[in-house]
């Protein structure tokens, strides 16, 4: 078990493809229970730096632990301890809301009377029992995006990683959605977000920002808003990346 | 296991709740074996033919008798020797029977208009066995072995078996395989705990059952309907060198799935760089011998090459698995290659 107060520590990670340093030296920890905002610009390395969080891709150099597990070494086991959602909230179209979380529930090795009680506690919870037989190609987007949040939570991982949640979400939704994260968090998820829209940065507990590969900024909301005497972290973006050199 | 079982039931809901992909998969092997079997054929029928004859003797008058009651041909007469150029320049007459008896033998002649070639081979074929068969002192005696009718399903249902399964496996498979690519579901199932291998399995075993039922519609076609002759031992060769070539094909559709990203290339590449190969080179249409050299060597790496030629020695001339060993050598040993190289390109690139 990982019992530092940590659920993510990363040093000197780097991933280089061929001359181009994806992701150069990045290093920052992520307390458990956290929900930590990784922004940036397109291009800016996020992704990458994600995917190998995930153990999805192997760093050039550096090191990294997740959940207590070495993300090079033991991506096996992280991988049982992670949830994923990527940006198209990316669930099988063709299948129901209720058949979608039993896939799921089952490659995380849950038992069918486990995924039985809590996918209808979830379908409560969210009131979406309505929804529960419908196929995910036939639900508006708000609710399919709930739907992929508790997909990649039915498991109850300890960190979560979310990939651009709300792209091409409305704020009203986007708003709601938060309050599920936050709800997960109150539960003892670890939570690491990487997202274009700033307004959401103020809803993290700490952010990153990545520019060119580096982190080049990290710290509460506040924090950082006092730092570069800012009012929105919309400014503060700015100025951190108005050196940027890779186009967008 | 579990989660093996999980993974096919989400494929099979898929195939099955995507009616209009899967009623083209059912039909398509259906119209194709009946279009191959029935309408198209290499048979010539109803051809055109004019005569011209200097002087009439018993011996050229049994000659035209023939042609008038062969059903293969549609006698048109007797034309004057001045009429016979215009009337095949103009479309008229499809060949010119010319007999000469004015010197005491007969002598005799055939043009024929050959732009369109297959039937200008038959054409002369029938009509020089015609003419010959007349005097009855031909020093060739023919027997046809096998497909003593010539029927063109004998030919064809191999071939079209040949196509069928790399059409549906390998296209069918890699779409699949990209199409949650494109979704990125793709993604959910890598960074899950599943091994690739169970990813792999997951796709390939609803595609094999589905090909299986594929096998069997045809099969009760290519018995039942055409004709094509039965019997228990070859049922079970064709069964098994089908299975084998089923799973050759799923090994494509996995490896072209492993090498693009997107649905419509994932359908050229099956399409353009295994579809066109099998119809030309395979000896599905156009026999092996009658392609350059250079292309008999490019067919050789063409596994439906194999099959095809198994196929019509297990399908036609029933003869048992003993006289099989290098193809089924050959098909095994690249579906081994293929799925090898497939599982291994793929594990890399979920990585």
């Amino acid at each position: 078990m990982n019992n530092s107060e940590y659920a993510i520590t990363v040093k000197d990670l780097t991933k280089k493809f061929g001359d181009f340093t994806a992701v150069d030296r990045i290093t920052f920890d992520v307390r458990k229970g956290e929900i930590f905002g990784f922004l940036g610009a397109n291009g800016a390395g996020k992704t990458t730096a994600m995917r190998m969080l995930c153990g999805l891709s192997v760093p050039t150099s550096g090191n990294g632990r997740v959940a207590g597990f070495d993300i090079v070494r033991q991506a096996e086991m992280i991988k049982r301890r992670i949830g994923y959602m990527s940006q198209n909230f990316s669930l099988y179209q063709n299948l129901t809301a209720e058949e979608n979380l039993r896939l799921f529930g089952t490659i995380y090795g849950l038992s069918d009377r486990e995924i039985k009680t809590r996918s209808q506690r979830l379908f409560q919870d969210l009131d979406m029992e309505s929804m529960r037989g419908k196929r995910v190609g036939d639900i508006p987007v708000g609710w399919k995006q709930k739907l992929a949040f508790v997909a990649a939570t039915i498991h109850l991982p300890e960190i979560v990683f979310l990939d651009e949640p709300t792209g091409g979400v409305d704020p009203v939704t986007r708003r709601k959605f938060w309050e599920l994260i936050y709800k997960a968090t109150a539960d003892g998820m670890t939570v690491f977000v990487t997202t274009h829209y700033l307004d959401e940065a103020e809803y993290c507990n700490r952010v990153s920002i990545m520019v060119d590969g580096r982190i080049e900024a990290l710290d509460s909301p506040d924090n950082l808003k006092k730092r570069y005497d800012a009012d929105t972290m919309d400014e503060v973006f700015r100025m951190v990346a108005k050196n940027a050199k890779r186009a967008e | 296991m579990a989660i093996l079982n999980a993974l096919i039931k989400k494929e099979s809901l898929h195939i099955i709740r995507d009616p209009r992909t899967l009623l083209i998969t059912l039909l398509m092997p259906l119209v194709l074996l009946l279009l191959f079997g029935f309408a198209i054929s290499t048979e010539v029928r109803n051809i055109r033919i004019c005569a011209v004859v200097d002087r009439h003797t018993d011996e050229t008058r049994a000659i035209l008798e023939r042609f008038r009651n062969n059903e293969y041909f549609d006698f048109q007469g007797l034309v004057a020797s001045t009429e016979q150029n215009r009337m095949l320049e103009e479309g008229l007459t499809d060949a010119i029977l010319i007999l000469r008896t004015a010197t005491g033998n007969m002598e005799s002649q055939i043009i024929v208009d050959a732009s369109n070639t297959t039937m200008a081979q038959a054409a002369t074929g029938y009509i020089e066995s015609m003419v010959s068969g007349q005097s009855g002192n031909s020093p060739i005696i023919s027997s046809t072995l096998y497909n003593p009718q010539l029927k063109s399903s004998y030919n064809f249902v191999p071939g079209i078996m040949g196509m069928i399964f790399i059409l549906i496996c390998a296209i069918m498979t890699s779409v699949s395989i990209v199409r949650e690519k494109e979704t990125g579901t793709l993604n959910l199932l890598i960074v899950s705990p599943i091994r690739a291998a169970t990813i792999i399995l997951g796709k390939l075993i609803p595609y094999f059952i589905l090909s299986a039922v594929i096998l069997a519609i045809v099969l009760m076609l290519a018995y039942g309907v055409l004709g094509m002759p039965y019997s228990p031992a070859s049922i079970v060769n064709v069964v098994l060198f089908s299975l084998l070539y089923i799973l050759l094909s799923l090994s494509i559709g996995l490896l072209i799935s492993a090498l693009v990203r997107t649905q419509l290339a994932a359908l050229i590449v099956s399409a353009v760089a295994f579809m066109l190969p099998v119809v030309m080179l395979s000896g599905m249409i156009f026999p092996i011998d009658n392609l350059p050299i250079v292309l008999q060597w490019v067919s050789a790496v063409i596994p439906a090459r194999w099959y095809i030629a198994a196929m019509r020695k297990i399908m036609v001339q029933e003869i048992g698995i003993g006289f099989l060993v290098g193809e089924l050598t050959i098909l095994a040993s690249t579906t081994a290659v293929l799925l090898t190289l497939a599982i291994v390109k793929f594990k890399s690139a979920v990585r």
